[in-house]
């Protein structure tokens, strides 16, 4: 690990009035898998839309060594952060390659020059071999396990520094679970940094280095996955329902 | 008839569903991706056959006409380009009602720009050359250049298919009518997406106009007539389908065709004369779409827009303050006879403002708690006029009797027309009131026999003591103030809570035993009663009623009026009136422009105050009312 991808400092967000985030830091290594853990309501959703600039915001947001406090959508996306939603929002009238051709972006380099992994659909095919069986299918008649790779496919096609990662375990079949976490480990081999959200334990042990775990927007506990998974008290205050 | 003039006319149909077709799959494309209802698209239609006129006119010949047209496209393309630039970037968060308002206020503007430099006479451009001819055919002749137009839009229409689904900017822009926010999350740049599609719809639009050229003049009135049937024809093919578009110009040409075709046909009793109903025909179309089919022919349902405005805060009921302030206003305008006793003008102009707030006050009694954006609200004023005044002239009511009654003929058309409207919502709702708004001045229009048709009806003056102005007045402020209450009456009764818990989430009012089809349907048919007392008033006060002070114009001023004074609060509709009226009457009607000026103030209001000027008032003042308080 060489440095930090993303550092946010005293992260606040609204939804029109209702502010939900309150004071949030935290920040994610080069080549590490980051979990950003709580219950429904937490705060989990609303601080990946804030990095995005989808919500009001304000803070410290930087990035690859780029402040992006004040930058739109796109500009953040063009400067390699990757969003997969958890709602997945696959464009349904398009098919499997159409909504991936919506995501591609031009190959792109780390703060030090290093090259970033490039995504092409017949590499994501390999990485996602259901895809790769269903190239003319219109997103919308895919199963919800099969939209969660294509969501996460749409979004390497960016060729991404870091990805946000959605809650990717959320309402999928446990051996679509199995293959996402394969997935992550397979993205940090390849060098990128992945910002998770998540309610399930189990599956954040798989993956992540590091966890932060969120109540009423804001950061109540931070440290590495193995202490988490150590310390039944807050599991038991933060993450079990 | 014969078959063959039948077929003739069914080729006349198709070579005029061209035109329809360019202007209404431009609307569509820009709907789908920005969500705005371009009003202004049947003047960047029109703006087309004015620039292709003076293009072939100017230059001359094969290439002054041909090249011109190819040239205006790309004119009216990069027009488009600047008004979403200039304009449109700045809203796309502010509520659906002001982006129409100012497209809206669009029209105004371009008509009068089109009338400062071409002038009012209409301009026929040269005949196409290499078409000037004409073919026989269903032992008629038809102009070579109809022909050449019937294959022009299916060709456009195979090109257009091919772009959206083959290349980048199809995808995008069909990426983007399902999610626009996701597209921007991807990386892409919406500003130049939004930029770019709108410059592509207003280039088919130029386009449309353009080739008009040949076949019928350049004409001021051609923009909200053109306008008019692109809505229907979008709404039928369904919004954002630009194959429904096409389909839909097509049997929206051939119905007009058909009536064409049958003309007079004798039913023993009576005979009708169908070549008069081709506009009711047209709206009779899509009206029987929307009800079976409410999105169209090919069209699926909007997925929703995210993040747009935040949403309205909840109406308050009078401060104390305002209620004294209300009081003293009510004092003001009684004794507002004894001054004008020097000028009886002003006195005219009072009646006109309060006829606007009985009319503004009731449009926004289903706009802004009952969230129905009704575009066609002339409709419930004109059967107040007509009703009142038809039953003065025909059945010799007398005038107090004909005013009761106005209000309740508009209570049975809004009872007819409502029970369609309330099962569509959105967009959809605003294209059908619109469609019924139609229905009726087509009605009035073209049936001459009973309304007088173009001329209207006259000489229905108000019996004594009301001819005196000052006598009228105070009998319309009393019905001004009457209707004022009792739809304020309505809104904080329980009936008024269901009505605004039907807006904010049909699910859960219905969830908790709200039949909200019903409760919106009472409402709208109260909003269009009480609009017919204004109709009423309105006739007395003019001593006639023509179809023009029932177009689609008054709707729209009802609008202005509502927006102008904010949608949020009560008292808005009562100063947005006051102040349009006002302006209407006095500053607008001195200058010849005063369209464009009209156009140019709703512009910088609605930059200004998105919140019109009463929610921007008001929010002033509570801004100013905290600042103590936060201090300490």
């Amino acid at each position: 690990m060489t440095g930090t991808m993303l550092s946010v400092e005293g992260l606040k967000a609204w939804y029109g009035a209702a502010q939900i985030l309150h004071d949030v830091s935290f920040n994610v290594g080069r080549g590490e898998v980051v979990a950003l853990m709580g219950r429904n309501g937490a705060g989990k959703t609303t601080t990946m839309k804030a990095l995005m600039g989808l919500v009001t915001r304000r803070g410290a947001l930087r990035f690859n060594g780029a402040d992006i406090a004040g930058l739109r959508p796109f500009e953040i996306a063009r400067l390699g952060l990757g969003f997969t939603p958890e709602d997945r929002r696959i464009f349904s009238e398009l098919t499997v390659l159409e909504n991936l051709d919506i995501g591609r972006q031009p190959p792109r380099q780390f703060a030090d020059g290093a090259p970033a992994p490039v995504w092409t659909p017949e590499r994501l095919f390999a990485l996602f071999p259901n895809l790769g069986e269903m190239p003319n299918r219109p997103g919308g008649r895919m199963s919800g396990g099969e939209q969660q790779m294509l969501t996460v496919a749409r979004t390497l096609m960016g060729n991404p520094l870091l990805v946000l990662l959605d809650e990717p375990s959320e309402g999928v079949a446990p051996l679509i679970v199995e293959q996402m976490a394969n997935t992550i480990v397979e993205l940090k081999k390849e060098g990128l940094s992945i910002l998770l959200s998540e309610q399930n334990i189990h599956f954040a042990r798989l993956v992540s280095d590091r966890v932060y775990v969120l109540e009423k927007g804001g950061i109540h506990w931070q440290g590495t996955m193995a202490e988490l998974a150590g310390n039944v008290d807050v599991q038991r205050t933060y993450l079990t329902v | 008839m014969t078959l063959n003039a039948l077929l003739f006319q069914a080729l006349n149909g198709l070579s005029s569903a061209s035109g329809l077709f360019f202007i209404a799959a431009g609307l569509s494309l820009i709907f789908g991706v920005t969500r705005i209802v371009n009003i202004a698209h049947g003047s960047l239609y029109m703006l087309g056959t004015y620039i292709a006129y003076s293009l072939a006119t100017k230059i001359g010949g094969a290439f002054g006409f041909w090249g011109g047209i190819v040239l205006t496209a790309i004119i009216v393309g990069v027009i488009g380009a600047l008004i979403e630039i200039v304009l449109l970037r700045r809203i796309y968060r502010a509520p659906e009602l002001f982006q129409l308002l100012a497209t809206f206020a669009l029209v105004l503007v371009i008509n009068d720009a089109t009338l400062w430099l071409w002038g009012p006479e209409d301009l026929l451009g040269p005949r196409a050359p290499g078409l000037a001819g004409a073919v026989e055919i269903f032992g008629r002749r038809l102009p070579s250049y109809d022909l050449f137009l019937i294959f022009v839009a299916p060709a456009v229409l195979i090109v257009l298919h091919f772009a959206l689904a083959k290349t980048r900017f199809g995808r995008l822009i069909r990426a983007a009518t399902q999610d626009r926010e996701m597209v921007g999350a991807l990386g892409v740049n919406q500003a130049v997406l939004f930029t770019s599609v709108f410059a592509l719809g207003a280039l088919l639009a130029g386009l449309g106009g353009a080739l008009q050229v040949a076949r019928e003049p350049a004409n001021l009135a051609t923009d909200l007539i053109a306008i008019g049937d692109a809505f229907v024809v979008v709404v039928v093919g369904g919004m954002g389908s630009i194959t429904g578009a096409y389909l839909a110009a097509i049997i929206i040409a051939e119905v007009k065709a058909l009536c064409i075709a049958i003309g007079v046909v004798d039913l023993g009793f009576m005979s009708v004369n169908f070549s008069k109903f081709t506009l009711v025909a047209e709206f009779i179309v899509m009206a029987i779409v929307l009800v079976t089919r409410p999105y169209g022919l090919l069209g699926k349902p909007q997925g929703m827009v995210r993040s747009v405005a935040e949403p309205e805060d909840p109406i308050r009921p009078a401060t104390p303050m305002l209620k004294g302030l209300g009081a003293a206003v009510f004092i003001l305008l009684l004794a507002l006879p004894l001054l004008a006793q020097t000028s009886p003008y002003l006195m005219i102009l009072a009646i006109d403002v309060l006829i606007a707030v009985i009319f503004a006050t009731s449009l926004h009694f289903i706009m802004g708690p009952g969230g129905m954006h009704s575009f066609g609200h002339a409709a419930y004023f004109g059967l107040g006029a007509y009703g009142a005044a038809l039953l003065v002239q025909l059945a010799g009511f007398p005038m107090l009797a004909a005013l009761l009654a106005a209000p309740i003929i508009a209570l049975l058309g809004a009872l007819l027309f409502g029970w369609f409207a309330v099962r569509l919502s959105g967009v959809y709702l605003a294209m059908l009131t619109l469609a019924f708004a139609q229905i009726v001045w087509a009605l009035v229009f073209q049936w001459e026999s009973f309304t007088g048709g173009s001329n209207g009806v006259i000489g229905v003056w108000p019996s004594p003591p009301f001819d005196k102005s000052w006598v009228y007045y105070l009998l319309a402020l009393a019905l001004a103030v009457i209707s004022v209450l009792l739809l304020r009456r309505f809104l904080f009764a329980p009936f008024g809570y269901a009505m605004r818990a039907g807006r904010d989430s049909a699910l859960r009012a219905e969830a908790i035993g709200i039949d909200v089809k019903r409760i919106h349907w009472l409402g709208f048919a109260i909003a269009g009663c009480v609009c017919g007392i204004a109709g009423g008033l309105f006739a007395f006060a003019k001593g006639s009623i023509s179809p023009e002070a029932i177009s689609v114009g008054r709707s729209i001023d009802g609008l202005v009026m509502v927006l102008l004074g904010g949608i949020q609060t009560l008292v808005g509709p009562i100063v947005g009136a006051s102040v349009y009226a006002t302006l209407q009457d006095t500053v607008m009607r001195q200058t010849e422009y005063w369209r464009a000026l009209l156009g140019l103030i709703i512009l910088v209001l609605v930059l200004a105050f998105p919140q019109g000027i009463a929610g921007a008032l008001s929010s002033l003042a509570r801004k100013l009312g905290r600042k103590p308080g936060g201090a300490a």
